[in-house]
């Protein structure tokens, strides 16, 4: 059984869903939860249409009836996992019918949905930014982990859960350190003894607290303590929420230097622009895939004049501030990562080449990675610590409806371009249609209009000028926009920056509109 | 999935045929349903597996269509497509494979005038001629736009030549047969069909017209046809139906092929194959069927019978329905399968009702069902029409077809017996081979086996018809020359000067008058290079132009070639192409040229074509080129 939550990934994640398409024709059961019924809910044997931000709700009237039905897996539970008892009291409110009235999904669903998990011989729970896209975006995870703990699908072949990453090398970004509170290999910034791993390697001190969220960064600019932004492939000037507020606070920095393959909306701002290279054809390294798959890629292709590797960018850079790395190959830092990060330690490139990619963690060169994680939990006895369980509460989306404002409206992408449209803009699409803001039919009627027509689509932010396409996969009172087109259709100048401040992501998922017809078409 | 259809929607009417198809109004919006209903706004089902366990009723609906309406617009179309979850690329792919099925607007009555080569004999050439002045040009609407007439390949109606088909759209879509058909009675009927006046049944089975021997106390295959009013069992009964079954539950799956194998029975559709060898393949998997609750065995019978000049198994459809039943449910008892299915080519209406007759007082009487006869064997059969699609009478085009693909031929390996309908094994026996299963298990395989010779036992419908005087179906033991069987049928007719006998159909092979005393057996005909096929019988006489005939069975073949595999499907194209320059005078190269061509063409097309039909396209016209000098 493969369960999508929150994630459009016939869209999305093409190749990924591919795989998918494999395992339904194997004879996979495939259940999607999404509020728009997509075209992976098309796919699905069944599709559950919840109410924006209702994903806590629902995840724990699952818990419920799962626990209800003697579905749950006790043994697992008193194996490996730790705070069941408060978890099971904390369900017992979210009863189906209280879940129909919250999340708009008929019991029934609900029910069924709960009982193909737990019953499932093996269920991945796969999630995208329908759950991490909200200002309780740890919360949403927190309650899909639940379920996984409650049923034991974790740890085991075939059994897991599993967040798509939006890009070929995300994660990859997340292993070499790219996050505020982790060096490379996800070792703790603010522990002594792992930072002073690495100092020593380095000859350098890092700073010992953890660092900044892109959205804790725009709250340090406001304040003026941030006054200086070296920016790499990244498009915050269209991407961030609230654009408006980004525009403003990008624009009053002291220094921004961007290195980027394209000039973004973001390198018009910047005092210097480098442009770097393209790193799945032009530059020598490792990218990692969804499933923990470090692979190599070569360069292919000479960079275009004028443009340098974003290695020897950085290697001369620390030149010019003092320090002499030596020589800028891509291997020798890989064998120097492998040096500080365990779980990549076995991964020679000798070896990445001879297996075609392998999974971390890989602890040694006889070591043949790991197909998954956690398998510990089922170990007896019991290796490390129990898994907690977390109560979490449902909540509401920030930006509320109200009769000003009655129509929720939610963000995603299309099949054929990329997030604020860098990589994918300038290039010919068959598929591909101008920016809509796409309507439920129902809505269509009651609003007067027709297909084409231009709307004015307001939220307490801002507004924008759209024109209408109808989707009968929306609901009614349910809008969907992407911002595949900034300079067409500025969506973030709706969109609210209530920021989860654990994950740092803001709640692109909700936001509250209304719409009126353009007098002048 | 996710289905991509194009803008255009279904008429309220081409939504109720397809409703009432499915068996009423879509569940939700998400398939087609009107908006309205609050929970389809949150949830929906569906999902590969109900797709594919619906996919099968394609076919049915888009009969619904056609008979409803007359023709199949996209906008019915996209909503099959959201009925049953089906790509509309491949909804579209399946209406436009068949020939029955229109996709341009047509209207309601539309006569179908066969021109193939039986009927060319009967003068459906002058028929057609007249109708084009009468009528107007052949696909243009006629009778006030109200009807159209169009040609039409061999309709299985040879013995009353010349013959046509009228096929009324509608509330009650009706056919209506007409044979032999003079333009007169033609006109009438079209006119009598665009004013809604049609006589009450399909046809009517003349036994003296069809059966020449009708009242021979020889006759067993044919003993009850005409005998007994065909939807009744107990006239069946009284004539000794069902005692075969009866005495089949005695002998056990292993008795009865222990009888099959003895009678050393070959399959009548024209392939040959040894019947008990398909039906032990199954047997030897019953442990498999026992342990896997989602293993199936099926039966199916194959009364597509497309062949031209080929009409026994209609005959035997309209006349003996009950032992085609009878036949297959020994078959189940002997295979396993729990269910069956009769494949009847679309053109058969008469046969259609009788069998639709028949199963139903069968189902009702026990003879089909949970517990036949209080035996303990469950087995019921379903009828499904094709539409027009001469490939479907290969079994694995067949398959795909039932299944709501296209009716292309698969590879073989796997075969049936292993793969065959819904990826199980499947035994496929054609509607003569099946009638005499019962007189095998009555009589005992030995002494079936002693009538007919050492290599093809038992005895053989023939199918006799063109120029022969009088045409019709007759039953003679294996071994039987052509000779004493065109004797039977009272001789050469026409100008009584026989130039060429067409045996085996389209498929089959010219035998020239000099041949005419082979023994009507599988290894006689093979001796002389010719075939028995499917038992067509079909006399020339000396004024017909054999260029001609030929020239019409290259059309056929170029109408019928699925188009799936390069050789045949370039290759009929070509043979016509050549064909036609050689009758023209106007060859490429010289005449020798394109007779090598030709001779190349046939080979590479019986060494690379995957099915029967293009590895015997060019048959025909290779037996008739060996025999006569037609391009001196």
């Amino acid at each position: 059984m493969i369960l999508l939550w929150g994630s459009n990934a016939r869209e999305t994640h093409p190749i990924f869903f591919h795989h998918v398409l494999k395992g339904i024709h194997n004879g996979a059961k495939l259940y999607v939860i999404d509020p728009r019924r997509t075209s992976s809910a098309q796919w699905a044997d069944t599709w559950l249409g919840l109410d924006v931000g209702s994903d806590i709700y629902l995840a724990n009237a699952m818990a419920r009836e799962i626990i209800a039905a003697g579905l749950a897996n006790t043994k697992f539970i008193e194996h490996a996992t730790s705070g069941f008892e408060a978890y099971r009291e904390h369900v017992q409110k979210f009863t189906l019918e209280r879940a129909e009235c919250e999340t708009g999904v008929p019991a029934a669903a609900i029910k069924q949905l709960a009982h193909a998990y737990a019953s499932a011989g093996r269920a991945q729970l796969c999630w995208t930014l329908g759950i991490t896209e909200h200002h309780n975006a740890v919360d949403n995870v927190v309650a899909l982990i639940n379920l996984a703990l409650l049923t034991g699908h974790v740890g085991r072949y075939g059994s897991g859960v599993c967040p798509l990453r939006g890009q070929n090398n995300v994660q990859g970004g997340g292993d070499m350190g790219a996050i505020p509170d982790r060096l490379p290999g996800f070792q703790h910034v603010e522990n002594d003894e792992l930072r002073g791993k690495f100092e020593k390697v380095w000859g350098a001190k890092v700073p010992p607290k953890k660092g900044w969220h892109i959205s804790h960064m725009l709250d340090a600019m406001e304040r003026g303590e941030l006054t200086a932004l070296y920016c790499l492939g990244e498009n915050p000037a269209d991407s961030e929420a609230d654009r408006h507020r980004a525009l403003k606070l990008l624009g009053g920095l002291e220094f921004m230097v961007v290195q980027d393959l394209f000039y973004t909306k973001t390198a018009e701002l910047a005092d210097v622009v480098l442009p770097g290279s393209a790193g799945w054809c032009e530059s020598e390294g490792t990218v990692t895939s969804s499933e923990r798959r470090v692979q190599r890629v070569r360069a292919a292709v000479p960079m275009p004049p004028g443009v340098r590797d974003d290695i020897e960018i950085i290697f001369d850079l620390a030149r010019r501030l003092g320090h002499n790395w030596g020589e800028s190959k891509a291997e020798c830092i890989w064998n120097e990562l492998r040096s500080l990060s365990p779980m990549n330690a076995g991964m020679s490139y000798a070896r990445l080449e001879e297996h075609g990619g392998m999974q971390w963690p890989c602890y040694d060169e006889q070591h043949p990675g790991e197909i998954f994680l956690h398998g510990r939990l089922w170990h007896d006895p019991l290796i490390g610590p129990r898994a907690p369980f977390s109560v979490v509460e449902s909540e509401e989306p920030v930006d509320a409806l109200d009769p000003q404002f009655p129509i929720r409206l939610t963000t995603g992408r299309r099949l054929d371009s990329y997030n604020t449209g860098v990589q994918t803009g300038r290039l010919a699409s068959p598929l591909r249609h101008e920016e809509t803001i796409d309507l439920s039919p129902a809505d269509g009627r009651q609003y007067n209009l027709h297909e084409g027509d231009k709307v004015r689509v307001t939220s307490r932010r801002g507004s924008v000028i759209a024109p209408v396409r109808f989707d009968p996969g929306l609901r009614q009172g349910l809008a969907f926009l992407t911002m595949h087109f900034p300079d067409q259709v500025a969506t973030n100048d709706l969109t609210i920056d209530a920021v989860d401040p654990r994950s740092g992501t803001s709640e692109f998922k909700a936001t509250a509109i209304r719409i009126e017809k353009c007098m002048e078409q | 999935m996710d289905l991509h259809l194009t803008g255009e929607r279904p008429t309220p009417e081409e939504k109720a045929a397809v409703d009432l198809e499915l068996g009423g109004a879509p569940e939700s919006i998400w398939e087609g349903g009107a908006p309205g209903e609050d929970t389809d706004t949150q949830s929906s089902s569906g999902g590969k597996q109900k797709a594919e366990s619906q996919r099968h009723l394609l076919l049915p609906v888009l009969h619904a269509i056609q008979n409803r309406i007359g023709w199949i617009s996209h906008g019915a179309m996209n909503y099959t497509a959201l009925r049953l979850d089906v790509p509309p690329a491949e909804v579209y792919g399946v209406a436009s494979f068949y020939g029955m099925f229109s996709l341009q607007p047509r209207p309601a009555v539309v006569a179908h005038v066969c021109d193939d080569i039986a009927c060319i004999t009967r003068g459906s050439g002058e028929l057609c001629d007249q109708l084009d002045t009468r009528l107007g040009p052949e696909g243009l609407p006629c009778s006030g736009g109200r009807a159209m007439w169009v040609r039409s390949n061999c309709l299985g109606l040879c013995e009353r030549a010349p013959a046509m088909l009228v096929v009324k759209a509608g509330k009650k879509p009706q056919q209506r047969v007409l044979a032999p058909a003079t333009t007169d009675r033609v006109q009438s009927l079209i006119t009598d069909a665009a004013n809604d006046v049609l006589p009450g049944a399909p046809d009517v089975l003349n036994p003296q017209l069809s059966v020449p021997q009708e009242g021979s106390r020889k006759l067993t295959l044919l003993r009850r046809v005409g005998k007994i009013n065909a939807p009744k069992l107990d006239g069946y009964q009284r004539l000794g139906g069902y005692d075969a079954l009866r005495k089949a539950f005695d002998l056990g799956p292993e008795g009865v092929l222990r009888e099959m194998n003895a009678s050393r029975l070959l399959g009548r559709g024209g392939a040959a194959f040894p019947a008990a060898t398909k039906w032990e393949a199954l047997h030897l998997q019953r442990d498999l069927l026992k342990a896997d609750p989602r293993r199936k065995h099926y039966v199916i019978c194959n009364a597509d019978e497309s062949e031209p000049g080929t009409f026994k198994d209609r005959l035997i459809m309209e006349g003996d329905p009950f032992a085609v039943l009878e036949g297959m449910t020994i078959a189940a008892l002997a295979t396993g399968a729990e269910r069956g299915y009769i494949y009847l080519r679309g053109e058969y209406p008469l046969a259609a009702e009788r069998l639709g007759h028949a199963i139903d007082a069968a189902r009702h009487d026990g003879f089909l069902g949970q517990n036949i006869l209080g035996s303990g064997l469950r087995f019921d059969i379903e009828l499904r029409r094709g539409a027009g699609a001469y490939i479907c009478g290969e079994e694995t085009a067949l398959f795909n077809s039932i299944e709501g693909h296209r009716g292309e031929p698969r590879n073989k390996p796997p075969f049936p017996t292993q793969a065959g309908l819904f990826r199980q094994p499947t035994v496929v026996n054609n509607i003569e081979t099946l009638v005499n299963v019962p007189i095998i298990i009555k009589q005992g395989g030995a002494a079936y086996a002693s009538v007919g010779t050492e290599g093809s036992t038992g005895p053989r419908l023939f199918c006799l018809c063109g120029h022969v005087e009088r045409p019709g179906i007759y039953e003679v033991p294996m071994g039987t020359t052509l000779r004493q069987l065109v004797t039977l049928a009272g001789g050469v007719a026409g100008t009584g000067r026989l130039q060429a006998i067409l045996l085996g159909g389209a498929a089959g092979t010219f035998v020239s008058p000099k041949e005419i005393d082979v023994p009507l057996t599988f290894e006689g005909t093979r001796a002389i290079g010719a075939t028995l096929g499917s038992g067509v019988v079909m006399l020339f006489d000396d004024s017909i132009d054999l260029k001609r005939i030929l020239l019409r069975i290259a059309a056929f073949f170029r109408h019928e070639t699925c188009g799936q595999c390069v050789p045949c499907r370039v290759g009929v194209v070509r043979q016509q192409e050549a064909l036609q320059r050689l009758v023209d005078n106007s060859p490429l190269g010289s005449k020798a040229d394109e007779l090598v061509m030709l001779k190349e063409m046939a080979q590479a097309m019986r060494d690379a074509s995957i099915c029967g039909l293009g590895q015997t396209a060019a048959s025909a016209l290779e037996s008739a080129l060996q025999r006569w000098n037609l391009f001196a």
